[in-house]
Order: structure tokens, then C-alpha cells, then sequence
């Protein structure tokens, strides 16, 4: 029982990242309706800059995040401006194509400034894991701990899926937001500024990108490398589509529920396979409710 | 000779050469016309004699022995590349859904491959008929492993192309890109798990996902999971077989274009709506088109296992995939001998260019972004207009101030 | 159009002139990873080989000259690189330096005859059914066994939990004979998982598992890197067994931002430990620590022992500058080598060696224990 509810929350640990990434995705997609490849590579940026702060000039960690999150922003804004804007009228084929061109120009970049080599991430928070059931059983002892870092992971996660909630339904630009992922073209004649509203979406993306980042490395322990975003990048977009793309509750539900039953299956069903499991999920999603868990039916236009 | 005679002289001149060259022009107007009418095809012909060109001057590179050892051990892998960024192109360019999945297919291609030739390789022994018949006929046996592979691999990576294609080609855009990029994964993910074994003696073929159900005893393990395939050796790809391949794929993808099935794919491409209500079954026209892409991507897969005696699970990553739709971009969407230019040129040039190696996959990528911009975007294209435009004034007026010079 | 012309002609040159080898010296090669995840094991080879390339030539006899190319640990690269070499004058490979590269390798210098002295490629894939390939470090199911037998002697721990990464040979090679001997021994391997990219992230299931089972060794057969990320969490989730490494751990005192506290006590298998005492290794080891910083790891040593390894065989064999510089001499050489090979032995840092005509290696195998950031010799 205890090891299950161990999965449990280190489930519940990395899902909270999937979350927090799937929002990036999620927020994105629905605004500009465009997969943005290079989401993943943000994370991974996001990270670099943190660690940056963190090991070379030795400051805070709250200042590594501020400072992260700064520059994720100005290299969403960046990106948006000189990739993605130009190809807006483009067909989505050109536009993801320039996106995956993006994700590995992110990448290699890194890679010449960083190295390829892994680097590992500072922990961002000090103090005990808080034990909270402890037994022994066959002379073993068992415990379930709670580490201040995945306190950490969940809360965040939890007050960046609320606050993005209330921007969106509560303020002018959230409002603007909404209007522009209905329809461009009706919301430019409403005398809403179509280009602004993407870039702060994507400037909101990037920031949580940046955050994801922090958290992917600090509690998942993820090495720091160049290729270090690619891949928890597709998978929080699966959980992205799983909580159905667009709506931003199901990217927090989505992302959870994949954290949870990655973990679970690694546990239970094999551990050579997890990936495997990951992707067939997301296919079972997209060819049983195309839609997602929380998504909007769309219907296309002729 | 006074003026007069000088004059006439002149005038005859000028006719006699406007009467011949009006004679030359209908063949030229009418080998215009020619070109417009087959531009097609012209240019397809062009391929295959670029391709067979190629072809030999290699061969006469080699027996002249001018051809360094790095050159030589890359044309078979070059041929592989070919073949699955013409493949790839028939995807996303011709049918217009980008797969980012290729890799996978060539992994099924490699396995399947590997398992038809190793299998051959010791269920026909020296004395069998089969191996006699070939013997007889002066056939090496090595090729005929080497072309029943190739069709195995194919008709399985088909399979799979089709299997998967089934739920794929429900979804468009974006879905179809990371769906396509999710099935390669868990092929690779599976595969690394699957480990085969020939029985050195029978032939006979053991399938395990677990390492320690196999036989020790008489039994060789040539696919080893995480490995990959090891011990594929001697190996029995040549440069005949690869170039073989590329004009076969030629063959059916430029035809195929061609066709009327070709000309229904670029309708559901360019208009699905349209295509639909016109009675074309867009299911089947991008299935036929996906199919043909993973089978060939197939072979190219068991072309490139059978060249190197070890190939890591690895090399069948979306990293490939990628490098693989780079090749069909730079090359053009939908051109195919741009494809293989591409494909050709950006192999060799990183070995040519070891050196600047940790640059490579950046300037790819920087060209790839940039391609994209200058190809879609309105405002780089009307600005590169406008520097035509410019040039084209600019060189205008030199050539008046020229003219007026002399 | 000139400028360009220009530059490329230049740059032409310039590559002409970098390919350009010593006349009156033997060419050796090796390719490995210079860039990339394992770039540490490529680096550490090479530096290791400089070092011996220079005190060898010092001793007046056969000169040795070095060429080396980066293949990342792709074995297309790879064959490139070792085409390449030989276009450049390489008459034997001291490489390559990663298992699934050199298998590749491998099988083309069987093709070829070219002599290949891996010192770091431990899989027995490489040397299987080929007489021209001898390896410098232990095979994989050498180091599995060695690792049993060692935590049984030394009576480290009754219950072991095994991590390793299945998407790996070299990982599933070693837990393979690992799990054999151990149940020879009477060892109880009460837990085993595994993971199947060195990229990921997550071992909370891994080690729950383990813990939970209550092993109080862990044996982790797999590199330094996800290593890295094993120590730091299972230091978060308060678990605290003996973990016990074999050669892949080497380097990972050496990473980035890694907190090296976190490795005291961790146990590593491997045939060399900087620390050892006598001449010979203090000599590398100050001459490394001269040149490169960094205390030198077990790839380096390997390599600096390959290529006395090579001078020796050349004398055996008397293969000189003449035989190994004529057209395509790697053959020749090549031949002339794998007769010696077997009645050599040398004495190197990573111990006596010699060798079967399999290529397989015999030397004793040692373990290191990690204190306060540093390789100590254990027990």
C-alpha cells in the first residue's frame, strides 16, 4: 500500500511538470492554432539560464527562476516574431516544419554554447523529505515521504493553472485572447490587436516553459542536457490533446492523469515499455475522442 | 567591289540567314512545345540519367583506384538516403502530410530484412536446391539474399505502413505529424525489446522479448534488443544493389506521380474538399501514397542494415526522421530530383567537412527555417521581389549606359 | 564569386595539410566520441593515447604518430571515420573507444584486415568470430561476474536490487552474467528494473521498488550519468544502500554541477585507480593532470596502455614505418600483429596483461570506493 501511494505522488510529482508544460502547449495551440515544436527546447533553455544563474554567478534560486523566466520570455516574443509570424498565412505543413526547424536550431545552439555534455541541476530548495507513514513489515521498513521539492512541484502547478484560469476569464487581454483563438479575422475587426495578443500568448507560454524547466530538472532530476526538453516536450503535449487542446483545465488534467499513469504502468506493467505506453495513449485519445477529455467540438468550416 | 555590290551582298547574307534560321526555328518552337507538353517526364528522364551517370563514374573512380576508402564506404548508405528522402517526399510532398515517422518504417525495413537474409543465409545450405539453382544459372547467392530481403523488407514495412496507416490518415496537420512521430517511437521502443536468434544448423528462427529464452546451443542471436543487429557480416549491400534501389524507387514514385492515381493524391492535397465532392476517395489516395512511402522506406532500411554489420536502435530516432524531411525540404517538396541531389549532397558534405562538424546540424537547420520563411512568407517573398526587381533596374540601366558608352 | 573561390580553395588546403602524416612513423587511429553524451570516454581515450604516443617516441625506437576523429558513438560515423583514417595513412586502430561503434567498425577492418585495438569497447560482440580485434579493457560478462564474485568476497550485502538500462548492450550485458553468478553465490537479487534512455529522468519507481524490497546494495551495471540522477534521488527519498558501479561509472565525479558528496561511498569496479602508488601511474597521473586537469579516468588509462601494448606488438613483430606506409600497408601490418598478439604481455597501469587469440584480454579487475571526491583503491 505504501509503495502505491509512493507512485502515487512521484506520479502525481511529474505530472505536475506535464501540466505546467502542457499549458505552454495548450495556450499556444489555442490562440495562434499552431503546434509550436520548439516548446520543449524553451523548457530546456529555461533550465540552462536557471543553472546559469544558479552555478556560474551563484545566486538565489529565486533569482535563477526570475531570471529564467525573464529570458525564456524575450526568446518566446523572439521567436514568435522572427519564425512564426512571417508564416501566418502560411499552410500548417510550412508552419510545422519551420517549428521543428526551430526546436533543433534551439537545440544545437545549446549545444555550441553549453556543450553536449550533462550538467546536473542544483537543488533549488533545502530541508528533509517530511516522512509521513513509516511501517516495517518482514524486517523492511517501509516509508512515505514527501519531499519539500514536490510540495514545491504541486503547488506551483496548481497556482499557475489558477492564476492562468483567472487572466484568462477575468482580464481585457484574457478576453482578447479568447476572441482571437475563435476567429482572427472577426477579432481584428473588433479592433483587437491580433499580433500582440499571439506574442503575449506566447510570451505566457514561454515563461511557463521556463518554469517547467526549473522544476523538470529540480524535482525529476533530469540531467541537464541540450536534448533534455525534447522528450517530456512530446509528452506533455500528448497530455496536452489527452485533456483535449485548447482548454486549460484539461491540459492540468491531462498532464496529471499521463504523470499517473506513466508512473503507474512503469510500476506495474513493465518498465522497458513506458514510452510505448505514453504514445499509445495518445493515439487510443486521438482516434477514440479526437477532441480530448475537456475539449470544444470543432467544427470545420468549407 | 564598289558600295552597291558591298550592299547587296549584305542583303542577300541577311536573308539566306533569316531563311535558315527560320527553318531552324520550327524544330525549336516544336521541341519547345515538346518540353512544355512532357516537362514531366523530361525531367524524370533526367533523373534517371543524372542517377546512372553518377553511377558510373563512380564505378570508373573505383577501378582507377582514385576513390578514397571514406567515399567509397558511404555510396551505399548515400543510396539508402536517397531512397528514403524520395520516399518521404512522395508523403509530404506529393500527398502533403508530413510523416515524422520515416525512421520507423526504416527500422521495420532493417529487421524484417536482416531476419530474410540471415535466415536464407543458413536454411539453404551449399548442397540445397535452391542454392544450386542459382549456382547453376552463375548467380551469386549473396545477391539473391540481398534482393529477397529488399522484398521482404518492403512487403512488412508496407504492412505496418498500412496498419498504421488506417488510424493515421483519420487526422490531418498536426495531429497527423505527432501521431505519425508517436508510432515511430513505439515501433523503436518494441523493437529494442525483440531479440532473434538462427539456428546455425536448420535455419530455423526464434522470437523472443526476453534475452534468457534463448538456446545457447547451435543458435546464433543476430538481433539482440538494445543492441540492435549485430554479426550481419559479411555484408552483402553493394553499390550495384543501392543504385538498383534508387532507380526502382525512381521508377515507382516519379510513374506514380505521373499517373492518375499520382494527379487524385495532389488534388486531395491541395483540396480535400474538393477532391471529396469530385468522388475521389481521399482515404484510399493517401493511404496509396503512405504505403508506397513506407515500403520503399522499408527497403532502404534493409539496404542500410545489410551495409553495416552492426546498426544501433538508436540510429532509428526521430533525429533521422528529421534529417531525413531536412533532405526533402532543401531538395523541394515534391521535387524529387531535388531529393536526390539533397540527400546526395548533404551526406557527403559533412564528411567533407569533419571539421565543422558541430555546425552542421545548425546551418541545416538555420537553411531549413530560412527556406520555409522565403517559400511561405508574404512579406520575405515580396521583399525579395523588390531586391529582383531592383537588380533587374539596376542591371537594366547599366547595360543602356553601356550601350550608350559604345 | 573570387572571395568564395578563394575560400574554399583555402580551406581545401588546409584540410590537405591536416591529412598529411609523419613519413617515418606508424599512423594510429582511433575514433570515439568527442562530442555528446559520452564524450568523456572519447576525450579521456585520446588524452590518455597522446600521453603514451609521446613518452613511447621519446624512447628513440618506433615512432608513432596519432590521428583521431570524432564519431560520437554512431556506428555510421564511425565507419566513416575509420574510412577516413585509412584515406589519411592509419595503419592500426587503437579504437573505436564506444561497443556499438566499434562493432561496425569492427566488421569492416575484418573485411579489410586492418588491426584494431579497442581499448574501451567491452562488448563481446566486438571481437566475436574475429580474429583481428583484441580489447585492452574486461568484457561486459567479465565485469558482471567480477562484480558477484566481489560483493560476495568482500561480504558488501545479502539482498541486491539491480538497475540497468535495457536500451543498452553494455548495461544488459553485465546484468546478464551478473544475475548468473550471483545465483551461483548464493547472492539475493531481490529487486530488478530498468529504464531505457540515459535522458530519462524519472527513477522514483526504480528505486521505490528497490527500496522497498530491501536490498542494501544496489548494483548499477549502466554510465555515470543516469547514475548521477540515481545517487540525487534516492538522496531525496532518504535511502541510503551501498551502491556499486562498474567501469561506466567512471566519470561521474566529473560532472557538472554534481554534488560529489552524494557519491561517498559508492563502490566502482574497475581496472585502474589513480591513486595507486607505484611509478608508472603517477607518472600518467601527473602528466595528465599537467596537460588535460582533471584526474585521468579508467578510458584514459586503457588507452595509454593500448598504445604501449601496440609498441610492444610492433616490435614483437618487427612492423616498421616502411611496411605500415606502403599503399594500403594496414594489411600487412595487420597480419604481422595478430601473430604476436597472443604471446605478448605487457605491464601496464591497469595491470598485466595478456591476451587470447580471441582477443579477449586476462588482467585482474580492482575495486575503487569513492571518498570525498576522489578514487581511492578499496580493499
Amino acid at each position: 500500500m505504501i509503495t502505491f501511494l509512493t507512485y502515487l505522488i512521484n506520479g502525481l510529482n511529474i505530472g505536475s511538470v506535464y501540466a505546467v508544460i502542457a499549458l505552454g502547449y495548450t495556450m499556444v495551440y489555442g490562440v495562434a492554432k499552431m503546434l509550436n515544436f520548439a516548446h520543449g527546447d524553451v523548457i530546456m533553455v529555461g533550465a540552462f539560464l536557471a543553472y546559469c544563474v544558479c552555478a556560474y554567478l551563484g545566486l538565489h534560486p529565486i533569482i535563477a527562476v526570475l531570471g529564467a523566466v525573464i529570458g525564456c520570455t524575450i526568446l518566446g516574443i523572439l521567436i514568435e516574431r522572427l519564425a512564426y509570424k512571417p508564416l501566418r498565412q502560411a499552410t500548417s505543413l510550412a508552419v510545422l516544419i519551420t517549428a521543428i526547424g526551430m526546436s533543433y536550431f534551439l537545440q544545437n545552439m545549446a549545444q555550441l554554447i553549453w556543450g553536449s555534455d550533462t550538467k546536473s541541476f542544483p537543488s533549488i530548495i533545502q530541508g528533509d523529505a517530511i516522512v509521513l507513514f513509516k511501517t516495517v513489515q518482514d524486517g523492511v521498513t517501509k516509508t512515505l515521504t514527501l519531499s519539500p521539492i514536490n510540495i514545491l512541484t504541486m503547488a506551483s502547478c496548481f497556482i499557475i493553472m489558477i492564476a492562468l484560469t483567472l487572466f484568462i476569464n477575468k482580464t481585457k487581454m484574457g478576453k482578447a485572447m479568447r476572441c482571437v483563438s475563435e476567429d482572427k479575422g472577426a477579432a481584428e475587426l473588433m479592433g483587437i490587436n491580433v499580433n500582440l495578443t499571439i506574442s503575449v500568448t506566447f510570451a505566457i507560454g514561454s515563461a511557463l516553459a521556463a518554469v517547467a524547466g526549473i522544476l523538470l530538472c529540480a524535482s525529476n532530476y533530469a540531467p541537464l542536457s541540450p536534448t533534455t526538453g525534447s522528450l517530456p516536450g512530446i509528452k506533455a503535449f500528448t497530455a496536452a490533446v489527452f485533456g483535449g487542446i485548447g482548454s486549460i483545465p484539461g491540459a492540468m488534467l491531462g498532464g496529471i492523469l499521463l504523470g499517473l499513469i506513466e508512473n503507474l504502468g512503469k510500476a506495474y506493467v513493465s518498465s522497458e515499455l513506458a514510452d510505448a505506453f505514453v504514445f499509445g495513449i495518445l493515439i487510443v485519445v486521438l482516434l477514440v475522442k479526437p477532441t480530448g477529455l475537456l475539449g470544444k467540438k470543432i467544427h470545420e468550416k468549407v | 567591289m564598289n558600295q552597291k555590290h558591298k550592299m547587296t551582298i549584305t542583303h542577300l547574307f541577311t536573308h539566306a540567314l533569316e531563311i535558315c534560321e527560320s527553318f531552324l526555328r520550327q524544330p525549336r518552337i516544336m521541341a519547345e512545345k515538346i518540353y512544355q507538353k512532357h516537362k514531366m517526364t523530361i525531367t524524370h528522364l533526367f533523373t534517371y540519367a543524372l542517377v546512372i551517370c553518377a553511377y558510373f563514374a563512380c564505378q570508373s573512380m573505383i577501378k582507377a583506384e582514385k576513390m578514397t576508402l571514406s567515399l567509397e564506404g558511404q555510396l551505399v548508405p548515400i543510396c539508402a538516403y536517397i531512397v528514403l528522402a524520395v520516399s518521404l517526399n512522395l508523403t509530404v510532398g506529393i500527398s502533403g502530410e508530413l510523416s515524422l515517422g520515416h525512421a520507423g518504417f526504416m527500422y521495420v525495413g532493417a529487421i524484417t530484412g536482416v531476419i530474410a537474409s540471415m535466415w536464407m543465409r543458413y536454411a539453404f545450405t551449399e548442397e540445397s536446391a535452391f542454392f544450386l539453382f542459382f549456382e547453376n544459372m552463375n548467380i551469386d547467392f549473396a545477391l539473391v539474399r540481398m534482393l529477397i530481403s529488399l522484398i521482404v523488407a518492403g512487403v512488412f514495412a508496407g504492412i505496418v505502413g498500412f496498419i498504421i496507416g488506417i488510424p493515421v490518415l483519420r487526422l490531418r496537420g498536426d495531429y497527423l505529424a505527432i501521431v505519425t512521430l508517436a508510432f515511430g517511437e513505439i515501433i523503436r521502443n518494441i523493437m529494442t525489446c525483440l531479440y532473434v536468434a538462427v539456428n546455425k544448423k536448420t535455419g530455423a528462427l526464434n522470437f523472443t522479448f526476453n534475452n534468457s529464452d534463448i538456446p545457447s546451443k547451435d543458435f546464433k542471436l543476430f538481433i539482440k534488443g538494445p543492441t540492435g543487429i549485430t554479426g550481419n557480416s559479411p555484408k552483402i549491400a553493394t553499390f550495384v544493389i543501392g543504385i538498383g534501389l534508387v532507380l526502382f524507387t525512381l521508377l515507382i514514385v516519379q510513374n506514380l506521380i505521373n499517373s492518375r492515381t499520382g494527379r487524385a493524391i495532389k488534388a486531395c492535397r491541395d483540396n480535400r474538399i474538393a477532391a471529396e465532392s469530385m468522388g475521389l476517395n481521399v482515404t484510399k489516395y493517401k493511404m496509396i501514397a503512405f504505403v508506397t512511402s513506407a515500403c520503399l522506406a522499408g527497403m532502404a532500411g534493409a539496404l542500410y542494415a545489410a551495409n553495416f554489420s552492426s546498426v544501433v536502435p538508436s540510429k532509428f530516432s526521430i533525429d533521422t526522421s528529421i534529417l531525413i524531411l531536412v533532405f526533402v525540404v532543401l531538395g523541394g517538396l515534391g521535387n524529387i530530383l531535388g531529393s536526390v541531389i539533397s540527400a546526395t549532397v548533404l551526406t557527403l558534405l559533412p564528411e567533407l567537412l569533419r571539421e565543422f562538424d558541430d555546425y552542421r546540424m545548425l546551418v541545416y537547420v538555420v537553411v531549413l527555417i530560412l527556406t520555409m520563411l522565403i517559400t511561405n512568407s508574404p512579406i520575405v517573398k515580396s521583399l525579395i521581389g523588390a531586391i529582383k526587381e531592383g537588380a533587374k533596374k539596376l542591371f537594366a540601366r547599366k547595360n543602356t549606359e553601356n550601350g550608350a558608352n559604345s | 564569386m573570387k572571395k568564395i573561390f578563394a575560400m574554399v580553395l583555402s580551406l581545401m588546403l588546409a584540410m590537405g595539410a591536416m591529412s598529411a602524416f609523419a613519413e617515418d612513423a606508424i599512423t594510429i587511429g582511433i575514433s570515439g566520441p568527442l562530442t555528446g553524451p559520452y564524450a568523456m570516454y572519447g576525450l579521456g581515450v585520446v588524452h590518455g593515447a597522446e600521453i603514451a604516443v609521446e613518452e613511447v617516441n621519446a624512447l628513440g625506437g618506433i615512432q608513432f604518430a596519432l590521428t583521431y576523429e570524432d564519431d560520437e558513438g554512431d556506428p555510421e560515423k564511425a565507419v566513416n571515420a575509420f574510412n577516413k583514417m585509412l584515406d589519411d595513412g592509419a595503419a592500426m586502430m587503437a579504437g573505436t573507444v564506444t561497443s556499438g561503434a566499434c562493432a561496425a567498425v569492427a566488421a569492416e577492418a575484418y573485411d579489410m584486415r586492418v588491426f584494431m585495438l579497442t581499448p574501451s569497447a567491452s562488448s563481446p560482440t566486438v571481437t566475436e568470430d574475429r580474429d583481428n580485434v583484441f580489447q585492452v579493457c574486461f568484457t561486459d560478462p567479465g565485469q558482471g561476474a567480477a562484480s558477484a564474485d566481489y560483493i560476495v568476497q568482500n561480504n558488501l550485502a545479502k539482498k541486491v536490487a539491480v538497475i540497468y538500462n535495457n536500451g543498452l548492450d553494455y548495461s544488459t550485458g553485465i546484468y546478464q552474467t551478473f544475475e548468473e553468478k550471483a545465483n551461483e553465490l548464493g547472492l539475493e537479487i531481490v529487486s530488478v528494473t530498468t529504464f531505457s534512455s540515459d535522458n530519462n529522468a524519472d527513477f522514483s519507481v526504480q528505486l521505490t521498488k528497490a527500496k522497498d524490497s530491501g536490498a542494501e546494495l544496489v548494483f548499477l551495471p549502466i554510465y555515470y550519468t543516469p547514475a548521477s540522477m540515481i545517487l540525487k534521488q534516492a538522496d531525496a527519498m532518504n535511502y541510503d544502500p551501498i551502491f556499486f558501479g562498474v567501469d561506466g561509472m567512471d566519470g561521474i565525479l566529473s560532472i557538472e554541477g554534481f554534488d560529489t558528496s552524494l557519491a561517498e561511498g559508492v563502490y566502482l569496479l574497475t581496472a585502474f585507480s589513480a591513486d595507486a602508488q607505484d611509478e608508472k601511474t603517477q607518472n600518467f597521473v601527473k602528466k595528465y593532470e599537467e596537460r588535460f586537469g582533471g584526474t585521468p579516468n579508467q578510458f584514459a588509462a586503457d588507452a595509454y596502455d593500448a598504445i604501449y601494448a601496440l609498441y610492444e606488438a610492433c616490435n614483437e613483430a618487427e612492423v616498421t614505418a616502411e611496411i605500415a606506409n606502403q599503399r594500403r600497408g594496414f594489411a600487412d601490418v595487420c597480419e604481422m600483429l595478430i601473430e604476436v598478439m597472443p604471446t605478448i604481455t605487457v605491464e601496464g597501469i591497469t595491470g598485466t596483461m595478456s591476451w587470447e587469440a580471441t582477443g579477449e584480454v586476462t588482467k585482474t579487475p580492482t575495486a575503487v570506493i569513492i571518498h570525498e571526491g576522489a578514487y581511492v583503491g578499496a580493499k
